[in-house]
């Protein structure tokens, strides 16, 4: 049991505590919190799920794509929730599983709405030069098979590590400048603790935007890749 | 004269060129787009989030290339 690993299961034991709370008794004329839960929720299942696929698809995949924003939204903002302090999305594992399950779902989306007519589909571009065909299915192929999981996970990771390296980096000078400087050698160049330090509150407030925009981001970016396959025509 | 270091920074440094110009480009159309259209604002800012990753994508593999293990000349 490392750091990461006891981060997940904090923040899966929270998720599935707030969303038990949540949804244990909801009144129809309702009070602030579930205003507060009504509001995420509706607009996770409105503007990215229903908007995207369409009401009957949308409610099919609906449980797919609320897990991974939620457990996306709730694993990157650890990185900046003090005490815990790293984002475990941030190390390559989470969202490997994640970019795999959406890989997954979105090729089987596809298979089970078009059979194997589907490849055709993903591949083969209408009214495009004979010549051309086999390049374009090829670049096609890289593009949809081979690249979309793979910038799925390195998006959402590289996210996490570069931000975590940015307040590290921002705190780590705060630090050095006030007690090392400041304080052990007495130089009055330490002063300059307050830029970094200020910096790195501003990097917080990015972050914790950047957390909730890359949970957003997967979550309808998997939403529209499963469009795609559904799509009848290219 | 030897020098010695790492490329990956400068990798990561030609790479933002491109991301930055086209994160540039999708802004500023969106700005442009709301200012004619204002009822708009809602789906243009959701589309714009949705360019801004995919343009960034191209940026985050740079970071990556980082942590690809070359063996030493």
């Amino acid at each position: 049991m490392n750091r990461i690993l006891i981060i997940r299961m904090i923040i899966v034991v929270l998720l599935v505590l707030l969303f038990w709370v949540g949804t244990r008794d909801l009144k129809i004329v309702p009070k602030r919190a579930q205003v507060a839960f009504e509001f995420i929720t509706g607009f996770v299942r409105n503007s990215i799920i229903i908007d995207t696929l369409g009401e009957k698809n949308g409610r099919r995949f609906m449980p797919l794509l609320f897990t991974i924003f939620f457990l996306t939204l709730g694993l990157n903002i650890t990185g900046v929730i003090p005490g815990l302090q790293i984002a475990s999305t941030g190390l390559i594992g989470m969202p490997i599983i994640m970019a795999v399950v959406a890989y997954v779902v979105f090729v089987y989306a596809g298979l089970k709405q078009h059979g194997l007519k589907y490849f055709k589909n993903q591949l083969i571009l209408p009214g495009v030069p004979l010549l051309l065909v086999p390049f374009l299915a090829l670049l096609e192929f890289l593009s949809t098979f081979i690249l979309r999981p793979i910038t799925l996970t390195l998006r959402l990771t590289m996210n996490m590590v570069a931000g975590h390296m940015l307040l590290a980096l921002c705190f780590l000078a705060t630090q050095f400048f006030f007690v090392t400087v400041l304080f052990n050698q007495g130089n009055v160049i330490g002063i300059l603790g307050i830029g970094t330090f200020a910096f790195g509150i501003a990097f917080t407030l990015l972050e914790i935007f950047v957390a909730a925009l890359q949970a957003y981001v997967f979550t309808i970016l998997t939403a529209i890749y499963i469009q795609f396959s559904l799509a009848d025509e290219h | 004269m030897n020098v010695v270091g790492q490329l990956a920074p400068l990798a990561f440094g030609l790479a933002v060129i491109g991301s930055g110009i086209g994160v540039g480009i999708i802004v500023g159309k969106t700005i442009e787009s709301v200012a004619r259209q204002p009822e708009l604002q809602g789906r243009l800012q959701g589309l714009m989030f949705l360019g801004i990753a995919l343009t960034e994508a191209l940026c985050f593999i740079a970071i990556a290339v980082a942590f690809i293990p070359f063996p030493a000349p």
